[in-house]
């Protein structure tokens, strides 16, 4: 039996309000008797830190970085979305929950997403409160903009930096609740392990990365707000350190993981240039609401081009194909981006791709700069601008940028019910960790709107109803569970480091990443995921006998610590594969060849793939459980997403 | 009152009476040159020796002295206090480091400036201020102490006049840095006077000090032993003079 | 192209490293030859290739942090041939391209050096003084929920703007590194003048520069001298006209305080 999602009963719109009311609280004198531990300090990680902080929780908080300000969180450049409706446009709670179901293609739970509409106006303006300087009007009222997907003007945005400011006015939260004393901040420390007691998160085995000292800690429940696992493909636009090894041994622990196969490929990236590349930057995507995307009309002209025996300018108006213009005429180049991506994906395929490596598309500005002067387009992208040509050495003023889509995001994650808890008891999941609100396809802005939701109006109020049902009774790292964590977690540093061969980590982690974007990246088959499957299966057995790992544990050792997260990655590779080749449609950031229209568009099928597929461990190279979770709609009608 | 020590000992409260105290001193530059002006007054050094005695007697100029001798104070003592806390803030050294390609090197180099003006100052203290107040100077015409012959016997030697030349460079270059650091120190920065104060600076130090080093050029290659000037400039100077006048 | 120039050609570089094993032993300076660098790739990228190398050999590679590598996270900060974050203006280290070194070019690589930022190993120190500074008072002291309607308080664009400015530093230690004091004022003063230009940061305006100098005093840091390094080899470009909000916050702050102590 599949556990509950937990979803409130009632109208959509009130749900939460009634579940707000339903659910258990915690007395005030009794709060400081919690300890709760939460696992990463990013957006969702931090917001929830402080917030906890604040209700009288006693918060360990972890981060592997050296500051909870680095996080990856910080680099969300387009905006956040929130149903204010300031700019009188139509908007409302119900169109954001509305856009947000249809842009996931329907495989979100209606009651999380409305839940997630409604309280994204709070988080305006609990940001603006902390001092976040988003964007003004000359009136001095906030500024919003249109963004990716959405036909009304609903993101808030501080330049091209909106996560960075985001994630500071909750790392100042935090900060404020560490000085108080509420919050312990462990830094520079690496959940390895999730410790389950009596069925129930107790606690985590973390090592402390400069000193290698493995470390256990205790408390009532466990939050993990550790991000995704874009980095599965190794290329993608996740920061180098991104992992999925807290939420990985979270599953090995018996959390279920939902829509591993969720990626998401974000269309405008600054395109590979050479097999040393560590990681590809992304383009905000507000960039496609002035830029023209185009490739030639013509294979012989798109050659000739990459040859370098033309240049762009040589390539006149009518022989340009805008080719989303032309096949989306209603959204143009503003379509979601698993429909900008493919796109231009099929154009490369065709043969008309652009740059040397044929595997880019022009991002054209030149019709922009003529409306509206180059000045105009440096105030409003100019940090973008600046950014391409650090990296390419070419004047995007002048050249049209070359873009190429990149793995930005996974929507799948560990699967959580309605109070974002996931199937292992009072343990919780927030952000892009869990897999709960973006179905097969997350909307632009919407990351950091779900990250802070989660943090700052969600779980403190659900967190609650799971402690007022635990007595408040110190908890300790006595019990034998904890020991025995800490043994497994040692014994597997022992074995990475003893190996001994010939490959690096990293060299494991490139041909992972080749493997999951050559057959699960942005189209995908049966054939080609099963081929997949038995190569990810060498690669694992290959990696335990030939990982190469030098130095020592006791000391600050990146590469141990990279092994570590490769080892977890090459699971996890395994079961997106698994969970791909299960879903014989194709929908939002999953597109099975073997499922299109006749036009090439995603073909859904809803009656038979209308679920949550929530995956459970069964041990060690034992195929893993699926269970479905099936999904209602019941406010959102059902269709074949159109953006022509 | 442990507010206002520690606001003072803080490393913005050091600084600030750093600027705070150089914008005094650089008023008592002012102070000083016009009334050196007197020197270049072809008159035997009359005026001169009148005004020197002014300052030597009058009792305010006396008061202000004490506080003159506060400000040299703690300008020095608070530089002095800044430059070790930060000599110890970074105790190993760069193996290669091009500052110059971030920042001017008067900026980086204010104590070295500091203490050649400072051992100047000593000098000079010692020479002029010293044996005009303690010592037996001869009286001129006026019955005045003759201050005035010495500073024109002391211009005549070529390592005083080196000494004071040198200084004046390391004065321009100390206030070409201290002028405007003092008002950025102070939280006088406006986009729109901060190009006037950058401006005003530049001038205020290059005019001071070039007025200050005239002084010992002109008497050691223009005039002879007794201030007179050689008879291959008397009539520029005669006609400067009269300009004046 | 593979990057943006076909004509560029692979270089060959000596690198001089800093190693250094831990916070408590010695470091020195270790010479490694790298071959084959594409113009294209960027500085980390360079240095994984060296790392790689290393591994293979059976040799640690050199510890250096580094994450977002799109010059956001602040993380990187190598001290290269004698500047913070190296020779391009407003750049950070891993935003730092090869194309703009030469065939045959001996690049000098060291950790940011100031007593406040101890290394951890290698190139990797330890800058947690900056969210000690943080911790002192560079927030709002507002809980989650209750706040008010967003646009409730109109705030001039232009002022806004310049708060904005000041927000984004990234907290990367290149002024400090590249201070001759070694001092954190236009770090501390970043933060200081976003949550002073802003009304919601008014509230507490005078508790917050007195607690977040006394921190930053009590961390180790030098004085500031103006003499802008600091602006200069910022990668954000924050202005020195920071450290003047912060000296007037903090005189005023002082003289009109009820704070005695």
């Amino acid at each position: 039996m599949f556990p509950d999602s937990k979803i409130p009963e009632g109208p959509i719109g009130e749900k939460w309000d009634k579940h707000k009311f339903d659910v258990k609280l915690v007395n005030p004198a009794n709060k400081r008797k919690y300890d709760i531990i939460i696992v990463g300090t990013g957006l969702a990680g931090a917001s929830a830190a402080a917030s906890l902080a604040e209700l009288g929780y006693n918060v360990k908080a972890f981060s592997f970085h050296d500051s909870p300000r680095r996080a990856h969180s910080i680099a969300a450049q387009g905006g956040i979305n929130a149903a204010k409706n300031y700019q009188n446009d139509g908007d409302s709670v119900f169109r954001l929950f509305y856009d947000t179901v249809k842009g996931g293609d329907y495989r979100s739970r209606e009651a999380n997403v409305y839940r997630l509409a409604q309280v994204s106006v709070n988080i305006i303006d609990q940001c603006v409160a902390q001092g976040v300087p988003f964007a003004r009007e000359y009136g001095g009222l906030l500024a919003n903009r249109s963004f990716g997907g959405a036909q009304v003007s609903r993101t808030f945005y501080a330049r091209g930096q909106t996560g960075q400011q985001l994630l500071l006015g909750a790392y100042s939260a935090l900060s404020r609740q560490i000085a108080y004393g509420k919050v312990k901040m462990y830094t520079r420390s690496e959940m390895l392990d999730l410790v389950v007691v009596d069925g129930k998160a107790r606690g985590i085995v973390t090592r402390n990365l400069i000193t290698g000292d493995i470390e256990t800690h205790a408390a009532h429940a466990v939050i993990l707000a550790t991000g995704g696992y874009g980095n599965v493909f190794y290329l993608s636009t996740n920061a180098k350190y991104c992992n999925v090894t807290a939420a990985w041994r979270a599953h090995k622990k018996g959390a279920f993981f939902a829509n591993p196969c969720f990626t998401q490929i974000h269309p405008t990236c600054i395109p590979v240039s050479g097999d040393y590349q560590s990681k590809l930057t992304l383009m905000s995507e507000s960039l496609r609401n002035d830029g023209r995307v185009w490739v030639p009309k013509e294979k012989s002209v798109a050659e000739r081009l990459r040859k370098g025996e033309i240049r762009v300018a040589d390539i006149k108006e009518a022989d340009r194909d805008y080719f989303l213009e032309r096949k989306y005429p209603a959204f143009g180049n503003l379509v979601p981006r698993d429909v900008a991506s493919r796109n231009a994906k099929l154009m490369c395929d065709e043969g008309r791709g652009v740059g040397s490596t044929g595997l880019a598309v022009y991002l054209d500005f030149a019709d922009s700069i003529k409306r509206n002067g180059a000045d105009w387009v440096a105030a409003k992208y100019g940090n973008l601008f600046e950014m391409y040509e650090k990296i390419t050495g070419e004047n995007p003023y002048e050249l049209p940028m070359r873009i190429y889509p990149a793995v930005h995001y996974t929507m799948g994650g560990l699967w959580v019910d309605y109070n974002l808890q996931t199937t292992v008891p009072g343990l919780y999941a927030a952000g892009e960790c869990n897999f709960s609100d973006h179905g097969a396809n997350r909307l632009g802005a919407s990351a950091l709107m779900q990250g802070l939701a989660d943090g700052y109006f969600v779980i403190p109020y659900t967190i609650g109803d799971y402690l007022a049902k635990t007595p408040p009774t110190p908890v300790t790292t006595q019990d034998p569970a904890f020991a025995e964590a800490e043994a497994g977690v040692r014994a597997r540093i022992d074995q990475l480091m003893s190996i001994n061969g010939t490959r690096t980590p990293t060299e494991f982690h490139k041909a992972l990443g080749h493997i999951m974007w050559e057959y699960c990246g942005m189209a995908r088959s049966a054939e080609g995921l099963r081929h997949a499957k038995a190569e990810i299966q060498k690669l694992k057995r290959e990696f335990w006998s030939d990982l190469k790992v030098v130095g020592v544990n006791a000391d600050l050792n990146q590469t141990l610590e990279s092994a570590g997260r490769v080892a977890d990655f090459i699971e996890l590779g395994e079961l997106m594969v698994d969970d791909a080749l299960d879903r014989n449609e194709s929908c939002g950031g999953h597109f099975r060849e073997e499922y299109q229209t006749p036009e090439g568009e995603a073909l859904r099928n809803d009656d038979d793939y209308a679920y949550v597929a929530a995956w459970e461990y069964q041990g060690e190279n034992q195929p893993e459980k699926l269970n479905k979770e099936e999904l209602q709609f019941e406010n959102v009608k059902l269709t074949q997403r159109s953006y022509k | 009152m442990s507010w206002i020590s520690k606001t003072f000992s803080s490393s913005i409260g050091r600084k600030i009476i750093v600027a705070i105290t150089g914008l005094f001193l650089c008023s008592f530059l002012v102070v000083h040159l016009i009334g050196n002006l007197q020197l270049f007054k072809h008159d035997d050094g009359v005026a001169f020796n009148i005004y020197s005695h002014f300052m030597g007697t009058n009792p305010v100029i006396r008061t202000v002295e004490w506080v003159l001798l506060l400000g040299f104070g703690f300008h020095i003592y608070e530089a002095w206090a800044l430059f070790s806390r930060n000599r110890s803030a970074r105790s190993v050294a760069y193996v290669s480091n091009h500052s110059e390609q971030n920042s001017r090197w008067q900026s980086r180099n204010m104590s070295l400036l500091g203490t050649i003006i400072l051992v100047f100052l000593l000098v000079h203290l010692y020479n002029f201020f010293y044996r005009a107040r303690f010592g037996e100077l001869d009286p001129d015409i006026n019955n005045n102490d003759d201050l005035y012959t010495l500073v024109v016997s002391s211009f005549h030697q070529w390592w005083y006049v080196a000494l004071y030349v040198l200084a004046q460079v390391a004065l321009c270059y100390h206030l070409l840095h201290g002028f405007k650091s003092a008002f950025q120190t102070l939280g006088l920065n406006h986009r729109k006077y901060t190009p006037a104060i950058e401006v005003i600076g530049y001038a205020f130090s290059i005019i001071v000090c070039l007025g200050f080093a005239i002084m010992p050029l002109y008497f050691f290659f223009f005039t002879n032993e007794q201030g007179e000037p050689l008879s291959a400039v008397a009539p520029l100077v005669d006609s400067i003079n009269l300009a004046l006048k | 192209m593979a990057g943006s120039n076909p004509n560029a050609k692979p270089m060959n570089l000596t690198l001089k490293v800093w190693r250094q094993k831990n916070r408590n032993s010695e470091g020195k300076i270790v010479d490694y030859q790298v071959k084959d660098i594409s113009p294209d790739m960027s500085f980390l990228e360079m240095l994984d290739v060296l790392n790689e190398d290393l591994l293979h050999r059976g040799e640690e590679p050199v510890a250096f942090d580094h994450d977002c590598r799109e010059g956001i996270c602040g993380s990187c900060n190598l001290f290269i041939n004698g500047r913070a974050h190296g020779p391009e203006k407003g750049t950070t280290t891993c935003q730092l391209h090869m194309r703009k070194f030469s065939d045959g070019d001996t690049i000098t690589i060291e950790p940011w050096r100031a007593n406040s930022f101890p290394v951890n190993k290698d190139l990797s120190v330890d800058r947690s003084a900056f969210d000690r500074i943080i911790q002192a008072g560079g927030y709002i002291s507002i809980n989650t929920g209750g706040t008010p309607d967003a646009n409730e308080i109109p705030i001039p664009k232009e002022i806004s703007d310049r708060a904005f400015e000041a927000a984004t530093c990234i907290g990367c230690g290149a002024c400090v590194a590249a201070c001759k004091n070694a001092s954190a004022m236009l770090f501390v003063s970043a933060k200081v003048s976003q949550l002073a230009l802003l009304p919601q940061g008014h509230v507490e305006r005078k508790s917050r520069v007195e607690n977040m100098v006394a921190q930053m005093d009590k961390e180790g840091f030098g004085a500031c001298t103006n003499i802008g390094s600091c602006a200069a080899e910022c990668p954000v470009g924050i202005s020195l006209e920071n450290i003047a909000i912060l000296n007037r916050e903090f005189l005023a702050a002082k003289a009109t305080s009820n704070n005695l102590s």
